[in-house]
């Protein structure tokens, strides 16, 4: 701190209107010509310094791990480098490109993400837009506090509460039992295995998912609606005519989103949920990249799977903001 | 509320004579209450898992056992609350929670308020190259294995710090810190800057007192990321007495459902009922801080939400 208020002369510090010039001059400066470095640094050294131990942060425990996915391509030995030991070429790629198992548990991700995102990306659309209509504002704070409680919950006590659920004596099969039907073991059927996860899925993030789109309601102008009105538009067309176009940004941009985290197929929760009873249904890629990895030891060949993963993942992303903004002029970047 | 406000604009009277506005035309007096009922049905739906977990903690093992505890205890009996509050263990765990927690948080909270108010300076050179360097991670990361080679070598493995380093940064939350800094007024700092403070001065003596909802809120965010990891711990630790109570509670779990699906014995059975018992237990003891908090802040969160993703 010190340090730096002596360092003030020199740099910003002059009568405000020439200050705010230099703000946003970025790297030039008011004469045009490229500040050297060291006045930079003169002037905005502190700066770098709040920021050097959160960059050394991502540095090591975010691009550490990308740089050291090079084990996918090198043989790894536990207790060696963990870049691994030499270099055996695409190995572990043909070996999972030909192994069945992968393109078992591919489908299995595609078929759940895909699921996913058809039910848990319209419902909280269509819950912001009832709770837009709600005109007691106590009601309506009573119904988002509800709905966003869940979202705070750890996965692990969400698993417990649907195993509870689920249970041969839980609610479900009691209903089930009074409507004459017989107590399933649910968490042990795989054909039950995608409706669960879809379903708590949905149960912890449709409160959550609103928030966003309640926040793009209120920017939606109103004298757009009186338009819509007096031109004859009953609610519903207003509705669909002037609430829906203010939100779709908000949409688009949560829709990319989704798209691209849509094989990190929730992780945590199928390793909670599953068994191998229901592998056929609930064995996802991280799942089994899990066992195979850290289970049985096979580590570079579970990196080249994680690898393959989150190159989808980015490409996904890419691609759906590069259609985005060509249809509709809405993107991320 | 911005359509309540353009309907409340002199409008011709339809239908009931009560109230103003086409709102209460018989078709709006139908929807609205279809509006309600459905409302009220999302409140059951989310409600209902906990009201359960309470019920049963305070139930006997036999009630459960007999599939009788839906949303009011049957049996009543605190003395699964006693059992699991003499279970040391249990409390070593909870322990454990609370110290990753609060050290994770404050790790995290120093980290992303430099960061995001360094990277909140237009003028900053590099400034892009930093954001970018962020949000990238965002987009792309490592996967499960690197990470876990990275912690291994190291040396992090069975330490709490493999709990509490690699969550340190949510690129999420640092946008919106940075969103916030930048909406705060420039002509502050520039007082200040005039005053002879320095960029360490002006952050720590007018930017930060400044930023109390946002503070709040990522204090919210990353404590209860922290209080609800298991996955961290499941991976590097080994040594129970450095579990979070999270995982504490995943390994009751994980016994119990073992129990009940290889035994349809009756000894088995027992077993699972038991434990379901004071799983409910555990769940409402880990359940239950976050609840405490959750009232408090939950004005200054959603409002931090839409400051980060809400740009005009």
């Amino acid at each position: 701190m010190s340090v730096t208020r002596e360092r003030e002369p020199a740099g910003l510090v002059a009568e405000p209107a020439v200050g705010r010039r230099r703000w946003n001059t970025g790297a030039r400066g008011s004469h045009g010509y490229k500040v050297p470095w060291r006045d930079v640094w003169r002037r905005d050294g502190a700066l770098y310094l709040m920021a050097v131990l959160p960059v050394v942060f991502l540095l090591i425990f975010r691009y550490g791990p990308m740089v050291g996915n090079i084990i996918a391509f090198r043989r790894f030995r536990p207790g060696g480098s963990i870049f691994g030991e030499e270099w055996v070429g695409t190995l572990y790629i043909d070996m999972f490109i030909n192994d069945p198992m992968f393109w078992h548990v591919f489908g299995n991700t595609a078929i759940i993400g895909l699921l996913t995102l058809i039910v848990g990306f319209p419902l909280p659309i269509v819950l912001a837009l009832l709770l837009n209509e709600v005109r007691k504002k106590a009601f309506k704070r009573v119904v988002q506090s509800i709905s966003y409680l869940p979202h705070f919950l750890s996965v692990v006590i969400v698993a417990g509460m649907v195993m509870q659920l689920l249970s041969l004596q839980g609610t479900v099969n009691q209903i089930a039992e009074a409507l004459g039907g017989e107590a399933v073991p649910f968490l042990q059927r795989p054909e039950w295995f995608r409706a669960i996860y879809v379903g708590s899925e949905v149960w912890q993030t449709l409160g959550w998912g609103t928030i966003l789109y309640l926040a793009a309601l209120t920017t939606v102008d109103a004298s757009l609606y009186e338009a819509a009105r007096i031109d004859g538009a009953n609610r519903w067309r207003q509705t669909w005519h002037v609430t829906l176009p203010g939100i779709r940004p908000t949409m688009i941009t949560l829709l990319i989103l989704n798209i691209g985290t849509f094989l990190n197929v929730g992780f945590e929760k199928v390793l909670l949920l599953y068994s191998p009873l229901t592998y056929a249904t609930g064995d996802v890629i991280s799942t089994y990249l899990y066992r195979v990895g850290l289970v049985s030891n096979n580590l570079s060949y579970a990196a080249a799977i994680g690898l393959f993963q989150a190159c989808i993942g980015l490409v996904m992303v890419l691609s759906a903001n590069f259609i985005s903004r060509r249809m509709t002029g809405a993107s991320l970047w | 509320m911005v359509t309540q406000n353009a309907m409340t604009v002199p409008a011709v009277s339809v239908g009931s004579g009560t109230s103003v506005g086409p709102r209460d035309t018989r078709g709006y007096r139908a929807f609205t209450a279809v509006n309600t009922v459905v409302l009220l049905l999302v409140c059951a739906v989310m409600l209902y898992p906990f009201v359960t977990v309470i019920a049963q903690s305070f139930s006997s093992p036999g009630a459960i056992k007999a599939g009788l505890v839906n949303v009011w205890p049957v049996g009543f009996n605190l003395d699964t609350y006693g059992a699991v509050a003499q279970n040391g263990t249990f409390w070593s765990a909870y322990g454990n929670t609370v110290l990753y927690t609060f050290l994770g948080t404050t790790i995290a909270m120093v980290l992303t308020t430099t960061f995001a108010y360094a990277i909140s300076k237009p003028h900053l050179r590099g400034r892009g190259f930093l954001i970018g360097i962020a949000v990238f991670t965002m987009f792309f990361n490592g996967g499960i294995v690197p990470n876990y080679v990275l912690i291994s070598a190291l040396g992090m493995k069975n330490t709490m710090w493999a709990v509490i380093l690699p969550g340190a940064i949510s690129v999420f939350n640092l946008l919106v810190m940075k969103a916030f800094f930048e909406s705060l007024p420039r002509e502050l700092e520039e007082a200040a800057q005039i005053d002879g403070l320095g960029w360490f001065g002006i952050f720590c003596r007018i930017v930060l007192p400044l930023s109390k909802p946002v503070i709040a809120t990522m204090v919210l965010f990353y404590s209860v990321a922290y209080w609800n990891d298991w996955f961290a711990a499941f991976l590097y630790l080994d040594k129970q007495e450095l579990f979070p109570v999270t995982l504490f509670l995943r390994n009751l779990i994980a016994g119990a459902s073992t129990t009940a699906s290889e035994g349809a014995a009756a000894a088995g059975t027992t077993t699972a009922a038991i434990s379901a018992n004071i799983q409910a237990v555990t769940m409402i003891l880990t359940i239950v801080p976050i609840l405490c908090v959750y009232p408090f802040v939950q004005r200054y969160f959603v409002s931090g939400v839409m400051l980060g993703s809400v740009k005009g």
